[in-house]
């Protein structure tokens, strides 16, 4: 059985649905942010599934996924960033807590 | 020519007062002497343009039917045109020497009796502007002009009434002369609304044209309506029965400003108003009785108030009451002659009683009461004489002023009514006899107060000058106005004949005569005792002491009536529009509560929420592609 398009799929869909369910239920910010990571870079095994799997192929998809990963380095860094300030303001990382905009 | 330059530039003669309230309003209040002496010589200036126009009227024989009139366009909403302007005529131009002369005699006064008042320069703004406003209502041109003017006389009298405003009676009598005088203002409001919808004009002289044609044709139903309520503004201004109340209380302004309010500015705006409508009244006999009937129960009315009163401004009060009621009778009968004769004799010896009470009081270190005074004909010899010759120009004794109008007036009324002329003689002999008690009980009887007997002393020079004048003037102006032919000028139709009917002038001067002796012998020679008679005539003194508690009566109805009707509309208000309000406002807030809900902080939720959406929004355009072949 060889590995085709659907499978780099399912299992691109497979770990978005892991990291939004880690995104929408962790209480660890820093895990809220790990899953985030997983949806960018399940969103990056389909720019690389495609490219491999487009048959005159011309690089836009992996061109797309370095830039990818590039934002992804900068969000986290932000992210973590913020996450470490939450922390020294009001000394947890707990997101259910965090919910000054209340309305 | 001076004169033309007078006519030219009527329009000077109100606003060079209105120009000095505004100087010194802005700029000069706190300097009293500056703000005196400008207020002073703006009155003279205006007095000698009034004085130029009325000789350029002479000149040019500018007559009641051929006014001289200058108007220009004031506003223009819709088709309808308002204008603003001078109308000068015989009737005008009396008016105006009669204003002028008082409001500039009234302010040389009060250059002395205020002296020390710390708000000098105020009330010299204020007369100012008063003179500008009955100077600007007698020379309008239409209803609404007027009206404006009408307003402003209003204005002013409130704050002069209520110029000591620290004291709570002063400010109690100024709301109540606000007030009173609204009442009339609103009906006067509502006669010009329908003048103007019904005629589609306000100018004076085009509406005397219209309105007899109009009656001809269309009967005289809608025209009673506007006549009886355009009345009703006279009733309030005027103080005619039962709107007089505002009047006695006005005393608490300062003695000037009643001089000025009951001679020349205020309370003949009223009369002044019948007399330039005169055309749309003579139409309709039925509002003449009515004029005539409400002045004469008026005169009467106030005259038996006025003889039970001891303050010496409310016995001239009423007095004026009385008069103006003369005035109205006058004019219900027809003779806008005499009435405006007796506007003008009242005018001259009414400011002069008012002033000569000013400076009684001001020598009693401010006494109202009659009783406490007495004896200052000793100490005040000449107030004593100028009072003398008002009272006795009042009482209609000859050749003084009061005289000669007060003829005109009987018989006036003799030639139209018997009642009336019962009613009106009667007064006249009652007027003698409260002014005669006015006049013995101060300055002839015993002394009542040692202490205040001592220091009462003659006022200065700024005081007694215009006394003199004035009462020049009460002797004069009505033997004057007999010879000279009065009746020619000021006018309504035919040129009016001064006549003297001999049954008439001896039986009222008779009158007079026998008053003067019964007042002489109850309150000098103490021939008769008051007390008797008052405990004699009992209910009726107390009634007319109490000024047939006509006061009460309206506090009463005033509780009852406009209290039941605050209640239904606090009611209507707090349940109907404050609930329709409030209910908006909780629907908002409920509906606000519930959206508040959906946003609670949290970020994951926010995101759950947006993931939702993505998927709805994907599901459905997948659905499009599906159904319409990527129509979408």
């Amino acid at each position: 059985m060889s590995i085709g398009l659907g499978h780099c799929l399912l299992l691109a869909a497979m770990l978005f649905s892991i990291g939004l369910y880690g995104a929408l239920a962790k209480r660890n910010i820093i895990a809220v942010l790990m899953g985030i990571e997983l949806m960018l870079n399940a969103v990056n095994i389909n720019f690389v599934a495609f490219n491999r799997f487009t048959p005159v192929s011309d690089l836009t998809g992996q061109l797309m996924t370095v830039f990818a990963i590039t934002v992804g380095v900068a969000e986290v860094a932000i992210g973590v960033a913020l996450a470490y300030r939450i922390y020294n303001d009001r000394l947890t990382i707990n997101v259910d807590e965090l919910d000054n905009m209340k309305g | 020519m001076f004169y033309d330059f007078a006519l030219e530039h009527a329009w000077l003669i109100p606003l060079l007062p209105a120009m000095a309230f505004v100087i010194i309003g802005m700029i000069t209040r706190s300097y009293g002497k500056l703000s005196a002496g400008i207020a002073v010589c703006m009155s003279f200036i205006s007095f000698l343009l009034s004085s130029g126009v009325t000789y350029a009227l002479v000149n040019y024989g500018i007559s009641v039917e051929q006014p001289f009139v200058q108007q220009l366009n004031w506003m223009h909403i819709g088709s309808v045109s308002i204008s603003m302007g001078v109308l000068i005529d015989p009737l005008t131009a009396m008016m105006l020497m009669v204003v002028s002369t008082v409001s500039l005699l009234v302010q040389i006064y009060s250059v002395g009796y205020m002296k020390g008042d710390k708000g000098y320069g105020r009330f010299f703004a204020f007369l100012s502007l008063f003179a500008a406003s009955m100077l600007g209502l007698v020379l309008a041109v239409n209803f609404l002009q007027m009206y404006v003017f009408w307003e402003l006389v209003g204005l002013c009298s409130y704050l002069l009434i209520g110029f000591y405003y620290y004291k709570v009676s002063a400010r109690e009598a100024a709301k109540k002369a606000f007030m009173t005088t609204r009442v009339g203002d609103f009906g006067l409001l509502l006669g010009i609304l329908l003048l103007q919808i019904n005629f589609g004009t306000l100018d004076f002289m085009e509406l005397r044209e219209i309105i007899p044609a109009y009656i001809s044709v269309a009967g005289t139903g809608m025209m009673t309506v506007i006549a009886l309520l355009v009345f009703v503004g006279p009733i309030g201004k005027s103080g005619q029965f039962p709107l007089h109340v505002w009047l006695p209380d006005a005393m608490e302004g300062p003695t000037p400003v009643s001089a000025l309010i009951h001679a020349a500015t205020m309370v003949v705006a009223g009369v002044y108003l019948v007399g330039r409508a005169f055309f749309m009244f003579t139409e309709l006999p039925c509002v003449m009785n009515v004029i005539a009937w409400v002045g004469g129960f008026t005169a009467f009315f106030a005259a038996s108030i006025a003889f039970t009163q001891t303050a010496i401004k409310r016995i001239l009060a009423y007095s004026t009451i009385s008069q103006l009621g003369y005035m109205m009778l006058a004019l219900g009968v027809g003779s806008l002659t005499a009435s405006f004769f007796h506007l003008m004799t009242h005018a001259f010896f009414k400011a002069l009683l008012f002033l000569c009470a000013g400076a009684v009081m001001h020598a009693m270190a401010d006494e109202a009461n009659i009783f406490k005074m007495g004896g200052l004909r000793k100490k005040m010899p000449i107030t004593f004489a100028t009072m003398t010759i008002g009272v006795l120009a009042i009482a209609g004794i000859p050749p003084f002023a009061g005289f000669f109008s007060k003829d005109e007036i009987l018989l006036a009324a003799a030639q139209v009514s018997t009642p009336l002329y019962v009613l009106a003689t009667l007064t006249a002999f009652m007027t003698a006899f409260y002014m005669a008690r006015l006049l013995f009980v101060t300055f002839c009887a015993d002394p009542a107060d040692q202490e205040s007997y001592d220091h009462a002393h003659e006022p200065s020079k700024f005081m007694l000058f215009p006394l003199i004048v004035l009462a020049a003037l009460a002797v004069v102006s009505g033997l004057w106005g007999h010879l000279e032919g009065f009746g020619e000028w000021v006018r309504f139709g035919h040129p009016h004949e001064a006549g003297i009917d001999m049954t008439i002038a001896v039986s009222s001067t008779i009158l007079s005569f026998i008053a003067f002796g019964i007042a002489w012998n109850i309150y000098v020679a103490k021939r008769w005792s008051s007390d008797t008679i008052a405990e004699k005539t009992g209910i009726l003194y107390k009634l007319s002491y109490n000024k047939f508690y006509i006061d009460e009566i309206y506090e009463a109805l005033i509780k009852v009536f406009v209290d039941g009707v605050a209640k239904v509309f606090y009611w209507i208000d707090i349940y109907i529009v404050d609930g329709i309000v409030n209910g908006l406002a909780h629907l908002v807030g409920g509906i606000s509560w519930i959206l508040s809900k959906a946003q609670n902080g949290q970020a994951q939720h926010y995101s759950g929420v947006f993931i939702c959406g993505v998927v709805i929004l994907v599901a459905y355009s997948l659905y499009y592609l599906a159904v319409l072949g990527g129509a979408l």
